[in-house]
């Protein structure tokens, strides 16, 4: 399944019933070097777009949302003592979490890889 | 970003691709590889750092009878030909409106070095507290300023210029000639790390900094990391943990201020000291990588007490360290606060300086 985007430079990947989601190489560069992840306490549900984390770089606070509905049944521990993870393989390794029970239909109201380029570009 | 100033270094920097960004009046380099890679490079080898922006003062006379003595926190008459000195200019209210450091060139001759935003100021205040015509002339234009920082920075320095450099001692500087003119290598700067600030003719800086960049153990860093790098060791930054609201008392810097002499400001501070200060600087460390920031709240008990001033994650030492200002009650070591923005919430506790005190500074 491919990666859909938001304005707000997270992205979502659903593989069978579970959507992992994180936030895009663009935003983790601009964010500089990232120092904290404040993971998501499991089992909490969020709506799409409700703040679902918080990201910390050595030049600012930021909150992460959510990009599709769902129950959070894994985060990625590794980010605890390692958030460098998001600098180095932000849309790989460095994925913040896993939800659940999310509505597919949601990632309409996102953008695919090619129409988030080209709204990078835009910026 | 018209009305911001450029050091010579301007196009090097940007063939750096370093990211530059706005500081007290100038576009400064913020980062070239990162600011933690930088903080790190600067912790272990030799670190490069562009300070043209900062104000270089000169003053010819006679230091007790044209009035220079009485100007600053310190004696400078007090400080021996060679040596340098960290102090304050005060205002009436004994409010900081500089931190600067005295150079004494010569037994009539003194270098003033000052922050970049408050140049203008300092210079029509100092030079009002002059007396008989004194000269002081503001050298800044024609003056940049090279600060090579870290363990490495001597033998980088005694392998380009000679052994002289290899013996100066802190807070000691020589007056030397480099690529062929005159330059004044002074044993100090901002990052607990053992290191150079080097002042030379403008037109001679991208020349020194295209040499320095040769040397394999120096790598450029930009303010980012400066600012990391002197909040671990618990400097202050001028700006955010000094202004004219504050006294160097509160700011914890007593040390720096000579009660035994005239001053402006003198008589402020001898009341503060003889009440106490409304508010006193804490050092703390965050029970988590959070890093606190400028004008966070301190909550002591469930009750706001001051604010952050300074704040940042340290890589040296994993979690978030800042300071602020607090109410007296808040300020003994070992209390706990909570540091609060919004929906963020961190716990503290107070600590002593520095956070990181094992750099080479003294070695």
């Amino acid at each position: 399944m491919a990666k859909f985007f938001t304005k707000e430079h997270e992205w979502v990947e659903i593989e069978g019933d579970q959507a992992t989601i994180g936030i895009s190489g663009h935003a983790a560069h601009e964010l500089g070097d990232i120092t904290f992840v404040e993971l998501p306490q499991m089992g909490k549900s969020v709506k799409q777009f409700d703040t679902l984390a918080g990201i910390e770089s050595v030049k600012a606070a930021s909150d992460i949302y959510a990009p599709i509905s769902g129950r959070v049944v894994q985060v990625n521990d590794k980010l605890e003592d390692a958030p460098e993870l998001v600098n180095e393989s932000a849309e790989a390794d460095g994925w913040i979490c896993k939800l659940e029970g999310g509505d597919p239909a949601e990632l309409g109201s996102l953008m695919d890889a090619a129409a988030y380029a080209e709204y990078l570009k835009g910026l | 970003m018209e009305d911001l100033k450029a050091t010579p270094l301007r196009t090097h920097h940007e063939e750096l691709k370093a990211l530059m960004a706005p500081f007290g009046g100038w576009l400064m380099p913020i980062q070239y590889a990162g600011i933690i890679a930088e903080h790190k490079w600067c912790r272990e080898k030799a670190a490069l750092f562009d300070i043209c922006h900062m104000g270089e003062f000169l003053f010819r006379g006679d230091i007790a009878a044209d009035g220079l003595e009485d100007v600053f926190t310190f004696s400078v008459k007090g400080i021996p030909v060679g040596r340098s000195r960290y102090g304050f200019l005060l205002n009436e209210a004994g409010g900081v409106i500089d931190d600067l450091i005295v150079f004494r060139l010569a037994e009539n001759e003194v270098m003033i070095v000052v922050n970049a935003a408050t140049i203008g100021n300092d210079f029509s205040i100092i030079g009002s507290r002059l007396k008989n015509g004194a000269k002081l002339s503001d050298i800044s234009a024609g003056t940049g300023k090279l600060d090579l920082q870290g363990p490495l920075s001597r033998e980088v320095l005694v392998g380009l210029f000679g052994s002289e450099i290899g013996a100066i001692s802190f807070f000691k500087f020589i007056r030397t000639r480099i690529l062929g003119v005159d330059a004044v290598v002074s044993r100090t700067g901002y990052t607990g790390e053992l290191g150079y600030e080097i002042f030379l003719p403008s037109e001679k800086v991208a020349e020194l900094w295209e040499l320095l960049l040769k040397d394999p153990r120096v790598a450029p860093a930009g303010l980012g990391s400066r600012d990391l790098l002197r909040l671990e060791v618990g400097y202050s930054l001028y700006g955010s943990d000094l202004d004219e609201s504050t006294t160097p008392l509160a700011a914890g810097l007593s040390s720096f201020v000579n009660l035994e002499k005239e001053f402006v400001g003198k008589e402020a501070l001898l009341k503060e000291a003889s009440q106490g200060p409304a508010k006193v600087k804490i050092a703390f460390r965050v029970g988590s990588r959070r890093a606190p920031r400028h004008h966070y709240e301190i909550c002591h008990e469930g009750v706001q007490v001051g604010s952050v001033t300074s704040g940042a994650f340290s890589p040296m030492l994993s979690c978030g360290i800042g300071l602020g200002f607090v109410n007296p009650e808040a300020a003994a070591l070992g209390t706990r606060l909570v540091v609060r923005h919004d929906k963020v919430e961190m716990e503290a506790e107070v600590v002593e300086l520095p956070f990181y005190g094992g750099g080479s500074l003294r070695a």
